[in-house]
Order: structure tokens, then C-alpha cells, then sequence
């Protein structure tokens, strides 16, 4: 078990260290973020920014966490990727210790970019969608720290899910078409409940309604995270 | 190649059930609010049914291929796949054309239809990373473990849309469930009948389409082993 942890960490830093010498997932990921944002924004918005928070929440939440879950999947897809074109990953995969460490540690690798990518996109989602403004106009504070938890909790579950799959797509044809495809089904949980915990967030600040979400979600990251680790050595042996 | 008993009697057992039901469902009395169009509710509710046994074969059996590593589960699993895919278009089809009439529209995102819809993108992601593997351990391997995640997504899939409908809106979904059950009494004996023929031809199919498979794979391995040759000039 100490192994296995210690295994988990090994790998998760050589990823972050990877990850912050080169940058080029971090803004890859961050760029298609952005773009997902403006095109939604073009083409939902209308080029006008309602006021009215009952308007505008529904937008940005469904806005940002569309953009995230796109994001997720092309970063999850990084993770393998790149060892695979190295030729590293059946090096990997060949050392001594438990296969779900691996996926332990490629999912704490993926996370940290990723919680970053999102700590941008969804202030900039607020605003970009008038959220900010609503809320403000109404006379409320924005609940940041229940934001922050809902995005933390949602960047879990879409990393969970899409790393693992990525562990999958990794070695086929046309990976980068395959990976969302095989992942976003599984996704749609998290999704409705990161956008509905979203909205209610910004149209009235925090209520049951958002606890009984995030404790749904919580389930889910939790549920995912286990069926990964057990299901991950029988997708990537031999 | 010796004949499949339990195949042919299956075969004939899902034919007759079928045939009765028909019989049945075109006699039965018409529906007070629906007249005719309640009739799609043989076959709609049974195919539903019946997608949903498959998907359940298709994780079992790929927990079994886990399991024991025999190749046997691995083809049952794509059998049972595919059954279902072609099912749940069946499904979704059938139960359109009963909706634009009924609800007035052909699309609502209720719970089982969006939970439905999904399943056919989960399933055909499934069959979709079967062709493009070609090793065919491998295949059954990363297939199986992609139908396991699937199925259990099911209901999380069903329980996640349930209730982001029920905070909305509940009025027309409560119309929905009744309405079909109210009417029940009378075509109960019609739609058990019809469920069970169903079933019948679901494991007939499943055989069916698991022999099917077998012999495919053992052609690419006499293709592969012995008489490569006259294969390749046969090809030109």
C-alpha cells in the first residue's frame, strides 16, 4: 500500500515536471479552453450580456463547464500520448508494482494543469457571460468558495474519467477522435451536476439543492476514481 | 458441423410467441385516449426491454471474459452488443412515432429517453473500439472493460438526468408514466406474452450471432495458419 502510494507520487511528479519544463499542455489545454468559451459565447450570447442573473447563469455555467470537459479530454489525451511517441509507456507499464498506482499517479499528473486551466476559465466564463455582473447587481457577493469547490470536484470527475480512457485510446487509430466520443457519455453525470450546481450557485448563492448535488457528484468522482483503479490493469497489460 | 438443437428450438419458440402476440395485439380493444397507437406498446416496451438485457449481457459477459479469459465470453459480449444497439434504435424509433401523436412532439428530454439515447452512444463507442483493434486478445481485453464501464454508467446516467428533470419541470413527466399504466389491466396478458417472446429472441439471437462469430474467427485462423497462399491468389 506505501508502495503503491509512493509509486503513484513517483509518477505524478515526473508528469508535473514534464509538464511545467514544456508548458505546451498546460497551453494547449488553457487556448482550447478560450476558444470554446468565445465560440459558445458568439454563438449563444447573441452579443448581448443579460443582467438579469436567471439569464445569465444557466449561459455561463453551461458555457464554462462545456469548455472544461473539452479541455479535460485533450488533456487526459497528453498524458499517455506522450510516452507513447517516446516509446516509454510499455517501459512504464513494465516496472514492478500495482498498475492501478500508474493510474493513480497519471490522474494526480493531469489534475494539477488542469485545476489551473479551470481557476482561469471560470472567472473569465463569469464575466465573459455577464454572471459576475448579475450577481453583483442583485447585491450579492459571489459565493467563491462554493465555486471553487464545485470546479474542484468537477475537474476530479472529468479528469477521472478521461484518463482512463485515455489510457485506453492511447494505443488505437484516430485517438484524438476516439478519446470524447468513449469518455463524454460516461461524463454526462458530473456535467449536469457541475451546471446545475453552477446555476443555482449564481442565482441565489448556496441551498440543499446544491448540497444534494455536490454530494452526488462526490459519489461520482469517488465511484469513478475506484472502477479506474481496478479496471486499469485489464485495459493496459500487455 | 453438427446442428444446433437448443438454436433451432429457441428460433421457433421466439417465432410462435412472436406470431401470437401479433394476433393478440391486432384483436386487442382500442384505447380510449389513444385509440390504435396504443397497440406500438407491444412491441415498444418488450424492445426497450429486451436492449436493456442485452447491455446487461454485454458487461456481464465481459466480466466473465475478465474472469476466465475464454474467448467464448468475448464473442457473447459483442453479440449481445450489437443486439442491443439494433434494439435501442427500434426503441427509440418506435417510441418517436407513438410520441409525435401522443405528446405532440417526437423528442422529450425526459429521464428514460435521454438515458436511452446515451446508451446508444455508450454501445456504439463499444462496438467502434472493437473495430479498430485487430489483435484479437487485446480486442477482447480493452472491449470488455470499456462494456463493463458502460453498463454500470447506465443508471448513473438514468438517476443523473431523472433528476436534473425533476427539479424543472414534473408535470408533464408524471402524464408520461401514467397514462401507460393506466391502461395496463386490460393488455397486461398481451405485454408479458410479448415480453417473454422477446426474451426468447434475445437469447436466440445471442446464440445465433455468438456461433456467427466463432466461425468468422475460426476462418482468419485457418487463414492465418495454414493455406495462406490460396487465399491470397483467391484475393488476386
Amino acid at each position: 500500500m506505501k508502495g503503491a502510494l509512493r509509486q503513484a507520487l513517483t509518477v505524478a511528479a515526473k508528469d508535473l515536471r514534464v509538464a511545467g519544463r514544456t508548458r505546451d499542455t498546460l497551453l494547449a489545454t488553457a487556448f482550447f479552453a478560450g476558444i470554446v468559451l468565445l465560440v459558445l459565447g458568439f454563438a449563444l450570447s447573441g452579443g448581448m450580456v443579460s443582467r438579469d442573473a436567471r439569464l445569465s447563469a444557466p449561459l455561463a455555467a453551461g458555457a464554462i463547464w462545456t469548455a472544461l470537459a473539452l479541455a479535460a479530454a485533450v488533456g487526459a489525451q497528453r498524458a499517455f500520448a506522450q510516452e507513447q511517441e517516446a516509446g516509454a509507456l510499455e517501459q512504464l507499464l513494465a516496472y514492478p508494482g500495482p498498475h492501478g498506482a500508474l493510474y493513480m499517479g497519471k490522474l494526480l499528473g493531469v489534475l494539477p494543469p488542469l485545476l489551473l486551466v479551470a481557476a482561469v476559465t471560470v472567472p473569465t466564463g463569469l464575466v465573459l457571460f455577464g454572471a459576475s455582473e448579475a450577481v453583483t447587481a442583485s447585491g450579492r457577493a459571489l459565493p467563491w468558495a462554493a465555486l471553487a469547490l464545485t470546479t474542484a470536484l468537477g475537474v476530479l470527475g472529468f479528469a477521472a474519467a478521461t484518463t482512463f480512457y485515455g489510457s485506453i485510446t492511447v494505443n488505437l487509430r484516430a485517438r484524438e477522435a476516439l478519446l470524447p466520443a468513449l469518455a463524454f457519455p460516461i461524463l454526462v453525470p458530473a456535467v449536469l451536476a457541475t451546471v446545475q450546481a453552477t446555476r443555482l450557485l449564481l442565482e441565489g448563492g448556496w441551498n440543499p439543492e446544491v448540497g444534494t448535488w455536490l454530494t452526488f457528484l462526490t459519489a461520482f468522482d469517488l465511484g469513478t476514481i475506484i472502477l479506474a483503479t481496478l479496471l486499469f490493469p485489464a485495459a493496459v497489460e500487455g | 458441423m453438427k446442428r444446433d438443437v437448443t438454436t433451432t428450438v429457441l428460433g421457433a419458440a421466439s417465432l410462435l410467441g412472436l406470431a401470437v402476440v401479433l394476433g393478440l395485439s391486432l384483436t386487442s380493444p382500442l384505447d380510449v385516449n389513444q385509440g390504435s397507437l396504443v397497440r406500438l406498446m407491444f412491441v415498444h416496451v418488450p424492445e426497450a426491454w429486451l436492449s436493456y438485457l442485452a447491455y446487461g449481457g454485454t458487461g456481464l459477459f465481459g466480466l466473465l471474459y475478465l474472469i476466465q479469459r475464454r474467448r467464448h465470453w468475448d464473442r457473447l459480449a459483442m453479440a449481445s452488443g450489437e443486439i442491443g444497439l439494433l434494439f435501442t434504435l427500434a426503441t427509440i424509433v418506435g417510441g418517436m412515432l407513438w410520441a409525435k401523436p401522443t405528446w405532440g412532439t417526437y423528442w422529450v428530454w425526459d429521464a428514460r429517453l435521454t438515458t436511452t439515447a446515451l446508451s446508444l452512444v455508450v454501445y456504439g463507442g463499444y462496438l467502434l473500439i472493437r473495430s479498430l483493434i485487430d489483435d484479437p486478445e487485446r480486442r477482447a481485453r480493452v472491449s470488455a472493460v470499456v462494456g463493463i464501464v458502460g453498463t454500470l454508467y447506465v443508471p448513473v446516467n438514468y438517476m443523473a438526468v431523472e433528476w436534473w428533470r425533476g427539479v424543472h419541470q414534473t408535470q408533464t413527466l408524471k402524464l408520461l408514466g401514467g397514462v401507460r399504466w393506466d391502461a395496463a389491466p386490460i393488455y397486461l396478458p398481451t405485454l408479458l406474452l410479448s415480453v417473454a417472446s422477446f426474451t426468447l429472441l434475445y437469447f436466440f439471437l445471442l446464440r445465433l450471432r455468438g456461433t456467427l462469430a466463432a466461425r468468422e474467427e475460426a476462418r482468419e485462423e485457418r487463414e492465418l495458419t495454414g493455406v495462406t497462399g490460396r487465399v491470397e491468389v483467391a484475393r488476386g
